[in-house]
């Protein structure tokens, strides 16, 4: 699970077309709600077969709607579905790229480049999971909920937002079979206090094997906090601003703590997803 | 059938398209076989270990994009036993590129990676020489004939200077690396940049500023290229902001013998696949027998070397 690109062996040629560039057919692109928007795209089979939750893909955004994006733009799976032939990405329009990709209707042509980097890991042994992600960490995390529900394990998705009529994948998760808590921060419940009162009661009540996370500092300082106290280890995706996304540039490095020594990994290569007690808050 | 092979300074290339060093390692090996490239070219090495420039180490301003990595290096060692073993599995010739603080850095590292697979050395004389007030290399003809020749002691390999474009000296920086023994000159590395966030009004790279490198650079690249091609008699490889086979012509027609394509890369994993078909393909359809015939063709008449070698814009 999730170590699709192992490190090239010494003196072994590559096969060559591990990773996909493709152009891809746009299905749709609605909103979800008022912040965020479905972009839904026909994929090949064994390109979707490829896709593990937690890695992403290198859209090349269009020069579309007096939009200039020029590097290639990062984003996470939301969803792939080989039943239907759909691949999926959830975003809020914030920067030329995401502008740029606004524009895109039905039957436009958008070239991705994956899937890349290493998913979330699942231990065999990993029964219960929790999830805790805000906003659009939420799009990264949704995928681990269909992977859940197919290897059969139990999954908590714990989902904060400003006001509840923000808060995405809700049913998704529902559907997939996960408990769903949500807090706001509308009702007061989102805070980092409560947030942890719910999740003591959970490994109290059930235990917990594995937390996932996204996206958010004060989320990851807790969850490696909870994790430091019960033993139970989890993974956080993280972003950084890329501009190969197949390890090539060294632009998105981020620190990390291994073995007590500072290290920095390539977030594209390395990542997105790492061991959420050798991730450093920022 | 097109001859697209090239001749750099006695090293065959099947093809004069290769990549510019930063913008290639052993992962772009997952998306084609780079055994159709007319040469590997290894990111900068030093040394010793670097971890590199804080982050955000990139950033895009129009149509083009900024970066400010720093060369993060694991060293000498981690080259000699995973690198090159990896290229060695691949009849490309293997082009290493080092850097160093000082003379003595560079000497040294140029000895320790002239072994067996590697086919020829590209020189960053582009980066900062500490023990002269900071200035890269070849910023200076003196410092440029310095470096190049106590590293034409250090090796039999053939060498190539990766020349700045932040100096104001081209012709005569081109002149000093070949004096000091430069076998071939890549022309040229990123321009010295910045960009702001208007927002935030901070700087838009950790490092404050960055180099320049895409298509707004190649008007300059290529306009050093040319100078370098008069300047001196040995092979140019002309490197900025080229992304597509009438970039890689129009480097020819000024004397380049053969392209580095970097950025491009980062846009379209397989922009020199398409590069070099594409250019297969002009060639063929305009009859041309061989790619050696385009290069250094340009119709200038007759210019005054005042004009060639200008270092201010008219």
């Amino acid at each position: 699970m999730g170590k699709v690109l192992s490190p090239p062996l010494a003196g072994t040629r590559l096969p060559a077309a591990d990773v996909f560039e493709r152009d891809l057919v746009v299905v749709s692109n609605d909103p979800v709600n008022g912040e965020y928007m479905r972009l839904a795209l026909k994929a090949p089979l064994e390109l979707l077969e490829r896709c593990r939750a937690g890695q992403f893909f290198h859209l090349l955004c269009p020069v579309i709607g007096g939009e200039t994006p020029y590097l290639r733009r990062p984003m996470s799976i939301y969803g792939f579905f080989p039943e239907t032939g759909e691949l999926h990405f959830l975003y809020k329009v914030a920067g030329a790229g995401t502008r740029a990709l606004f524009h895109l209707g039905p039957g436009d042509m958008l070239n991705v480049l994956g899937p890349l980097g290493l998913g979330f890991r699942i231990e065999d042994d990993w029964q219960h999971l929790v999830l805790v992600a805000r906003g659009v960490g939420l799009a990264t995390l949704a995928p681990l909920a269909l992977e859940a529900r197919n290897r059969g394990r139990r999954l908590t998705a714990i989902c904060s937002a400003r006001h509840a009529d923000v808060l995405m994948s809700i049913d998704y998760f529902r559907d997939m079979g996960a408990d769903v808590v949500t807090v706001t921060d509308a009702d007061g419940t989102s805070s980092m206090e409560h947030v942890e009162g719910v999740i003591e009661t959970l490994v109290e009540k059930r235990g917990v094997d594995a937390f996932y996370t996204c996206g958010s500092n004060r989320m990851l300082l807790l969850l490696q906090k909870l994790g430091r106290r019960h033993g139970i280890p989890g993974e956080i995706a993280l972003e950084q601003q890329m501009a190969c996304g197949l390890g090539m540039c060294h632009c998105c490095v981020r620190p990390f703590m291994q073995d007590g020594k500072r290290v920095q990994l390539r977030v594209c290569r390395e990542g997105p997803v790492f061991d959420i007690q050798e991730a450093m808050p920022w | 059938m097109v001859d697209m092979s090239v001749d750099i300074a006695g090293l065959k290339l099947k093809n004069p398209v290769m990549p510019a060093s930063g913008t290639f390692s052993e992962e772009l090996a997952e998306v084609f076989d780079i055994e159709c490239l007319g040469a590997h070219v290894t990111k900068t090495i030093t040394r010793d270990l670097r971890s590199g420039n804080p982050t955000p180490r990139v950033c895009e301003v129009d149509g083009s994009m900024l970066n400010s990595i720093g060369i993060p290096s694991k060293g000498v060692r981690y080259f000699l036993e995973k690198t090159a073993p990896f290229y060695s599995a691949y009849n490309t010739p293997l082009v290493v590129s080092i850097s160093g603080n000082t003379a003595d850095e560079f000497e040294a590292l140029c000895a320790e990676v002239s072994v067996d697979g590697v086919a020829a050395i590209e020189v960053n004389v582009s980066c900062p020489n500490i023990e002269e007030d900071g200035k890269a290399f070849a910023i200076r003809p003196s410092s440029t004939y310095e470096v190049m020749s106590r590293l034409r002691k250090a090796t039999r390999l053939p060498l190539w200077a990766k020349l700045t474009p932040n100096t104001g000296e081209t012709p005569e920086v081109a002149r000093a690396a070949e004096e000091g023994g430069a076998d071939a000159l890549v022309v040229a590395n990123t321009l010295l940049a910045m960009a702001i966030d208007t927002r935030t009004r901070r700087p838009k790279l950790g490092n404050l500023m960055g180099g320049l490198s895409g298509p707004s650079l190649k008007p300059i690249a290529l306009r050093m290229a040319y100078q370098c091609a008069k300047a001196t008699r040995i092979p140019i490889i002309g490197c900025g902001g080229i992304s597509t086979a009438d970039d890689v012509l129009e480097f020819l027609i000024a004397g380049a013998s053969a392209v580095q394509v970097g950025t491009a890369t980062f846009i379209n994993p397989t922009a020199m696949v398409s590069i070099i078909a594409e250019l297969e393909g002009r060639l063929s359809r305009e009859g041309v027998s061989s790619v050696r015939e385009i290069i250094g063709t340009v119709i200038d008449d007759e210019q005054k070397s005042g004009v060639v070698f200008m270092e201010a814009a008219p």
